[in-house]
């Protein structure tokens, strides 16, 4: 049950600074788990309550782009060659900040 | 149509039929034209709703000053009503912001305050919160917390949208500050039980998550997830794509958030043809592609527009 997954920017002190690490499990719950074995502390931050039984209310979890607040939380259930992205929960809204122009169209 | 002025004019967007679009003749996507809005997006909704409601409330009085963290449509559509009506406005905004959003917000008599670019929305809501407490006469409608931007959509969009589409069986929006898909969801759900909520949030680069802490995280307080039936995140890859699917199948061009949702409700409606269910799937076009034309979203292939977007809050 291997999955991928996409850690974010200010989580990667906890894996060596990788921005895609493997895991196994058949729930989110189960990957954690086994995301922390390897990557120690990792789950702390996303989990809260007793026994982590609770997903951090600033961390979003999408299994293949859907948040899995909806598809059961921490229970989830994980299938070979998901992809799992971690992001943290920021301010949407429409506040667009300037473009970028493109190297060699100054 | 004839109005009093133009804030009157606000509302009643047409539906349309994307046939091009839409899998099959019983599984069919309906476009709700918010660029049809006065300042040209669904904002003016809530800009309306926020700023009657301050008045009825007391709060916003002949010569008042209006606070808000947006450099984006909301500031546009505030600005509009208050020019209209008398009050001042104070923008805050990332100071990267783009500069066709600062003519467009000072044109309209927007005062602007910048906040740092590193940290982006979280940040311009952080300074916002700061200046209304240095100010309390300064009146902060707060688009995030403000239960009137989603009684806009409760008292307008979803009764437009039910109105025009009885049988609808989906109702797919973007997730931002969640006014829409909370009012409108909340009306939808209390006269069609069944129906299916899709939000549909925009996946930005990197950098826009650059938060130190996990705690300095946001969640709008209007937010009420058990209004949905289920949430997407839209990477800019696909967005950018079926924004451009829009406008070369349909003929409709409109911003990249409508992208994100377009991806989101056509896995609806592939859903739906799986299953063999007939559906009538409404989703929000939430403005044009004017303000978006500098970003190069519409410029060269699919790789070169998404590295272009790269950092940048598109919707």
């Amino acid at each position: 049950m291997a999955v991928q997954v996409r850690v974010p920017t200010i989580l990667r002190s906890y894996t060596g600074g990788s921005k895609l690490v493997e895991g196994t499990g058949d729930t989110v719950a189960a990957l954690f788990l086994d995301l922390d074995s390897r990557h120690s502390g990792l789950r702390g931050r996303l989990v809260t309550g007793e026994d982590g039984a609770e997903l951090h209310r600033f961390v979003n979890i999408y299994v293949n782009d859907e948040d899995v607040r909806f598809l059961g939380g921490l229970d989830a259930k994980l299938n070979d060659g998901d992809e799992v992205t971690i992001l943290p929960a920021v301010a949407g809204g429409s506040i667009a900040s300037s473009p970028r122009v493109p190297a060699g169209q100054h | 149509m004839r109005f009093d002025s133009l804030a009157d004019s606000v509302g009643r967007t047409p539906l349309v039929g994307l046939p091009r679009l839409s899998p099959s003749p019983e599984v069919r996507l309906w476009a709700k034209l918010e660029q049809d809005n006065p300042t040209g997006s669904i904002k003016d909704r809530a800009a309306l709703w926020m700023i009657a409601d301050g008045e009825k409330r007391g709060l916003l009085v002949p010569g008042a000053t209006v606070l808000e963290p947006t450099s984006g449509n909301t500031g546009i559509s505030l600005a509009m009503v208050c020019r209209q009506r008398g009050y001042r406005l104070v923008c805050v905004m990332p100071e990267n912001t783009s500069v066709e959003r600062r003519q467009l917000l000072q044109m309209w008599g927007a005062e602007i305050r910048y906040s740092p670019a590193a940290g982006g929305s979280n940040e311009a809501v952080a300074v916002a919160k700061r200046l209304a407490a240095e100010n309390p006469d300064w009146v902060m409608l707060y688009q995030y917390g403000n239960p009137a931007n989603a009684q806009a959509h409760y008292e307008t969009t979803g009764p437009e949208i039910l109105e025009d589409l009885p049988a609808i069986t989906h109702f797919v929006a973007g997730l931002g500050t969640t006014g829409t898909l909370m009012g409108t969801g909340r009306y939808l759900k209390e006269r069609v039980p069944d129906i299916t909520i899709v939000a549909a949030e925009p996946r930005y680069g990197e950098l826009v998550y650059g938060l130190r802490n996990i705690d300095e995280g946001f969640v709008p307080e209007l937010y009420d997830p058990s209004v949905l039936t289920s949430r997407y995140s839209v990477g800019p890859r696909e967005a950018l794509r079926r924004t451009r699917e829009l406008v070369q199948e349909e003929g409709i061009f409109a911003g990249i958030s409508t992208g994100a949702i377009l991806h989101a409700a056509m896995a609806q409606a592939d859903r739906a043809v799986r299953e063999g269910k007939p559906a009538e799937i409404a989703l929000i076009v939430c403005d044009g592609g004017w303000k978006y034309l500098s970003t190069g979203a519409y410029a060269g292939t699919l790789e070169e527009a998404e590295a272009a977007l790269e950092g940048q809050l598109w919707a």
